[in-house]
């Protein structure tokens, strides 16, 4: 959940290097509070109990020196802080779409079943342990047989019921899941790479197509449709505040559907083990209105605005001139590479490198300079520049809204 | 029967000991800047010298022993269409690259300078485009695909559909230098 921790030292070292410089580092202790949080609407993440409990002066003083009330006041904080984790960016339990609502709905059915089944055991088994206490030997007669007979078979009758009702339940969820309305949905095409989310937009005709990474803005109330393929092992795409999870297979199409009812950022993770950065392979599904995602389609779909400044150009030179151009594409320029992010409007972006670092100009220049420390083993090589090069570079990529 | 019982354990532990030495065999060292092109300086080109003949200084590429620089490698020859010219080793508008026959050398730092530089008639300058790193990565799996490496260095087998053999069951050819073909 923190990428951030330990890239403060690249951060200070990237300041040196641009000294004289000021750049506006965010080094937020979490990168989803660094993203726009108006879009957010909450600041996520915020567990305040514990820390109140703590200061409540911690185990040895609620053992000793609290009263049961204030034992049990702090023991209902605790399961409010537990139940906290719940809502967020990326939670399945805070559904913003009528798919997530279905599986949330689901699984608070599965929890509320599971925990009554669980208390009622704790207590039979209480029971059973007192009474064997106080006994002292075993009743043999055949009323106490037929009393235990009648105890397991109702016992047994009550899981299979219990393991039925769950297997309804889950079936219809599946059903709803796959019912979405797909007549006037948007397609977007999924490649999954090691380790970042290659999006395409199909519009009308080819050139209409829009090509992004690791963030994809869609409109509320319309369905979404995503064709997905893998470049190399598999993912699984997981957006769990909108939609169950999907594999994505080499040399194989996979489809889902998903839909958003409720405007925001939404933080979406690959779900299934592929290789040394696994954890980092993020991206943002940004929902907002459709009139904002119309204009937001609009400006992707232009070419990378011209470079204004001498010190732009001088960027977007170096751009064509190092091992940026081999692997990454700019709409407008000569760089037209395929096997890196498309950065043709890389400003407008929340995060860089797969969700891993807020998009602002110091992790940026970290990320260019020295990838490997902030992602070992990432495809993007060190790349040796100066730190006059390096602003330069920068400032260009700014550049790209 | 007990001193056999004796040399069985004593057969174990020798083996358990050795077992951990296959550990950690080759290092993936991501960050490393690597050397510069400075060993493109003892790069020769042609064989033909005034007076008595002298072998030509070899150089070591860095990732020569290095089992997953060289699938970096050949995963960079295929990202940046080396694949367009030379194919998957067999040549086509390039030269092949599986044989013994090397117009420029056969030897690390003549093929680094090769890349580097570029070659008359077709061959581009990846002067700039390619940081050192990526080069000798490059470097190594091209000497993979005349069995130049080692056989548990070079690649057993590609992500893609085969189309030859991969490189470790590849021969080890004896490269010979041979003047351009249209130089002549």
């Amino acid at each position: 959940m923190n990428p951030m921790c330990g890239r403060v030292l690249v951060l200070q070292r990237l300041r040196r290097l641009m000294c004289g410089r000021a750049a506006p580092f965010r080094e937020s202790p979490s990168i989803l509070m660094g993203l726009c949080p108006d879009l957010l609407g909450r600041s996520p993440g915020v567990v305040f109990a514990p820390k109140t409990s703590r200061t409540s002066g911690g185990a040895a003083a609620i053992k000793g020196v609290l009263r049961l009330r204030e034992r049990l006041f702090c023991v209902c904080l605790f399961s409010v802080s537990f139940f906290s984790g719940c809502a967020g960016i990326q939670s399945s339990l805070d559904p913003a779409g009528p798919q997530a609502e279905r599986i949330s709905r689901l699984w608070w059915l599965m929890f509320w079943v599971c925990l009554v089944v669980f208390a009622t055991v704790i207590v039979a088994l209480g029971y059973a342990l007192r009474r064997g206490r106080r006994r002292e030997e075993a009743d043999n007669s055949p009323e106490a047989e037929r009393r235990t007979t009648r105890i397991i078979a109702g016992s047994l009758a009550v899981t299979v019921i219990i393991l039925f009702a769950f297997m309804i339940a889950d079936f219809s969820t599946g059903r709803a899941l796959g019912s979405l309305q797909t007549s006037n949905a948007i397609e977007i095409k999924v490649t999954g790479r090691q380790w970042w989310w290659d999006f395409e937009y199909q519009g009308a005709e080819p050139n209409l197509n829009v090509r992004v990474a690791n963030e994809i803005h869609i409109p509320t109330g319309r369905p979404i449709k995503f064709e997905m393929t893998s470049q190399d092992v598999i993912h699984s795409f997981w957006a769990p505040n909108l939609q169950g999870k999907t594999d994505l297979l080499t040399g194989y199409r996979t489809v889902t559907w998903l839909q958003a009812d409720r405007p925001g950022a939404y933080r979406g993770q690959c779900a299934e083990y592929c290789g040394h950065q696994h954890a980092h392979m993020a991206f943002m599904v940004i929902a907002e209105p459709p009139d904002q995602f119309n204009a937001w389609l609009d400006n992707q779909r232009r070419h990378a605005p011209q470079p204004s400044t001498a010190e732009q150009q001088a960027g977007e030179r170096l751009f064509m001139t190092r091992a940026c151009v081999m692997c990454h594409r700019i709409r407008g320029t000569d760089a037209g590479a395929t096997t890196g992010p498309d950065l043709t409007h890389l400003a407008t972006r929340l995060t860089i490198a797969a969700g891993t670092l807020a998009n602002n100009r110091g992790s940026l220049g970290a990320w260019i300079v020295d990838s490997q420390s902030i992602k070992p083993g990432n495809k993007m090589p060190p790349n040796e520049l100066s730190g006059e090069e390096l602003n330069a570079l920068l400032s260009y990529l700014e550049s790209l809204k | 029967m007990k001193s056999g019982r004796h040399t069985t354990i004593a057969i174990s532990v020798i083996m358990m000991t050795l077992l951990p030495s296959g550990c950690e065999r080759e290092q993936r060292r991501f960050r490393e800047v690597a050397p510069a092109a400075t060993a493109a300086n003892k790069v020769r080109q042609s064989e033909l010298q005034p007076g008595e003949p002298q072998p030509e200084a070899t150089v070591e590429g860095p990732y020569d022993g290095n089992a997953w620089a060289v699938s970096e490698g050949e995963r960079l020859y295929r990202w940046f269409n080396c694949v367009g010219c030379h194919a998957n080793g067999g040549g086509g508008m390039g030269p092949p690259l599986m044989d013994d026959k090397w117009i420029y050398g056969s030897n690390a730092q003549n093929i680094f300078s090769t890349i580097v530089e570029g070659r008359p008639n077709g061959m581009p300058s990846f002067r700039g485009r390619l940081t050192n790193q990526q080069l000798w990565q490059i470097v190594a799996y091209v000497r993979s695909m005349s069995g130049q490496l080692a056989k548990d260095v070079s690649p057993s087998r590609g992500d893609n559909m085969n189309v030859k053999p991969p490189e470790q069951s590849e021969e080890k050819e004896r490269p010979v230098s041979q003047p351009p073909a249209n130089s002549q």
